[in-house]
């Protein structure tokens, strides 16, 4: 069964249609790729799937379940965590804060009983600091955790918001182009540190990408979007000779 | 090592509480000061626990609530109301008769101070369902206007609140721990809250609201949480202002209040718990010298024509604005103040003088 599944989804803005009856089906513990030119509809796609925008025609299902019309934090407490497109971490907290925070949505005492150190509460506090403190070190991040986030060089910072979104314990991950403003080595180490991770918490991964060498190398199912519809689907190769996908993002010639 | 530095400190605070105690005790049992000084600090303690719970919701979840006051009032009236002993009530509100339904009941200072800090969240909660969704200055407008409102809506329930002409003969505490007890305590639950993961929440919300939504936390609940806590803390505050002056009305909650709250939060940094603390004895202890300025000043003979009655606040006024132009993160910024911070500056202090 798919894990995550767009049905029919339509969303205007007045009278702009960013995207038009989009259909997408991310199968578990695969890695999907949503791509296309600049201004397709791509975050706007995201935005819908994590509730951030309501959409104006569709529904989004996640594991068989209606997942339209909640909230975003709702949908995070499905299970659906994602990272933003130009890093949003909570720059003046330490990375151990970045990721702590990222836990709260399980905390089960109530603020009086935490602010005052019951003995559950201090368990579960205590808990919660060792199980973060376990994902930065399976990230290679440990060494960071008393640093302050906006301190961190670029990619440690891609890293870290991975890492925040993995702390909430989500089972399908949306990356809004993770290999944004990274240099060629960057950018394959990227791919190897998402297969980790892939494995690691297995994870099912939906994102969104501009460096093709990356989307054809990790991506097991890609998606094409051009002015908000729909224009390609299928394996790496099958997208890369598809002839709409080659006008999309080269353009037409005039007299062919 | 890091555990010796730590047993370090521990002992640190227990002299420091031990000497403030002490001090405490003397003022309290008037071997040392006088009246107006204990005056002066008690009410240095109240304004310490509204500015505190203040910085809760502004420096530190972000929310820029102008409503202080209006809670604080709201606490303040609660304790005046059913604090006053029954065989004054009738020469209190000789104008216009207290409604039945109050006039005859009493209740023991401690209980009605929690009443009023918990009428305080209540209205707080009312009040966040609808205006916590406006941010940063329309919240501002709106909490503003709430506050107004209270103030209003208390200087006409004649039969409740004895509208323009206050309330007076409220009893008055005997002893300066009430003050300083509360505001230790208020201070110590905020401190504690805010190093818990909800205040961690707090702080995300604080940083960046959508990503902090994206992480799974509820803003709305979180935001009325916070708002209604700090409200909490300002009845509490307010409670306890009005059992230090002995009487309250509606004219001592005028906006110009909050502002006195919001310059202790920005004098010691938004975001900052010890910064507020200290801002907030300067604060009120500098309004009470700069009272000066308000006295007519003769300099060998001639009058200086600037110094009447509020004066004082425009100088007051000058200092927030060289303030916000020149040390826009206050005294501490977003810092805590610790022991390695008085050693740096006492360290600072020693190559200097060589």
């Amino acid at each position: 069964m798919s894990v995550l599944k767009a049905d029919n989804i339509v969303m205007q803005f007045g009278g702009v249609t960013a995207v038009n009856d989009l259909n997408i089906e991310v199968e578990k513990g695969k890695i999907v790729a949503l791509i296309g030119p600049n201004g397709a509809g791509k975050t706007t796609a995201f935005n819908v799937i994590t509730g951030v925008y309501q959409p104006t025609k569709g529904s989004v299902y996640f594991n068989g379940e209606k997942i339209t019309g909640l909230s975003p934090d709702k949908i995070t407490n499905k299970g659906i965590a994602r990272t933003f497109q130009n890093i949003r971490l909570f720059k003046n907290l330490t990375v151990l804060d970045n990721i702590l925070i990222a836990n709260h949505l399980h905390v089960k005492s109530n603020f009086l009983s935490y602010t005052t150190r019951m003995p559950w509460s201090r368990k579960e506090e205590k808990s919660m600091r060792s199980k973060s403190e376990m994902l930065l070190e399976k990230l290679g991040l440990l060494s960071l955790k008393n640093e302050i986030a906006h301190s961190l060089p670029y990619g440690e910072q891609r890293k870290l918001e991975i890492a925040r979104a993995l702390a909430t314990d989500a089972k399908l991950l949306l990356l809004d182009e993770p290999a944004a403003g990274m240099n060629p080595s960057e950018t394959m180490q990227l791919s190897g540190f998402i297969h980790t991770i892939r494995d690691e918490f297995e994870l099912t991964i939906f994102m969104i990408e501009h460096h093709m060498d990356l989307v054809m190398e990790i991506s097991d199912k890609i998606y094409v979007l051009d002015f908000g519809q729909l224009i390609a689907q299928g394996t790496a190769d099958e997208v890369k000779n598809n002839k709409r996908v080659i006008e999309a993002y080269l353009g037409v010639e005039e007299d062919a | 090592m890091i555990n010796q530095r730590k047993d370090h400190n521990i002992k640190a605070y227990i002299l420091l509480f031990i000497v403030f105690a002490v001090l405490l005790t003397l003022l309290d049992l008037k071997y040392i000061g006088d009246e107006y000084v204990r005056r002066v600090l008690n009410l240095a303690a109240i304004y310490t626990i509204v500015s505190v719970s203040m910085n809760l919701v502004n420096g530190f979840t972000g929310l820029f609530s102008l409503g202080q006051a209006g809670f604080m009032a709201i606490g303040a009236y609660t304790v005046a109301i059913f604090t006053v002993p029954l065989e004054s009530r009738a020469s209190i509100f000789y104008v216009v008769p207290q409604n039945p339904a109050l006039a005859g009941i009493h209740i023991p200072f401690p209980a009605a101070l929690l009443l009023g800090g918990l009428l305080a969240a209540l209205v707080a909660i009312l009040i966040g369902i609808p205006v916590l969704r406006l941010k940063s200055d329309y919240l501002a407008i709106a909490t503003l206007g709430f506050s107004e409102i209270i103030r209003i809506v208390f200087t006409n329930a004649k039969t409740i609140t004895n509208g323009a002409l206050g309330i007076k003969s409220i009893p008055k505490m005997p002893t300066m721990w009430v003050f300083f007890g509360v505001m230790i305590l208020s201070v110590a639950f905020i401190v504690f809250l805010i190093n818990s993961s909800y205040g961690r929440a707090f702080k995300a919300i604080r940083e960046d609201a959508v990503a902090a939504e994206a992480m799974g936390i509820n803003l709305f609940k979180h935001k009325v949480m916070s708002f209604a806590i700090g409200a909490f803390f300002a009845g509490i505050g307010g409670g306890l202002f009005a059992s230090l002056l002995g009487t309250v009305d509606p004219k001592q909650f005028y906006f110009t209040m909050t502002y006195n709250f919001l310059l202790m939060i920005v004098l010691g940094g938004m975001g900052s718990i010890s910064g507020t603390v200290i801002a907030s004895f300067i604060v009120t202890i500098g309004l009470e010298v700069l009272r000066f300025f308000d006295n007519p000043l003769t300099l060998f003979g001639v009058t200086i024509p600037i110094f009447r009655a509020g004066f004082r606040m425009v100088i007051f006024s000058a200092l927030l604005m060289i303030l916000v132009l020149f040390f826009r993160n206050g005294l501490l910024g977003q810092k805590e103040l610790s022991w390695g911070m008085v050693r740096d500056w006492f360290g600072r202090l020693r190559r200097y003088k060589r």
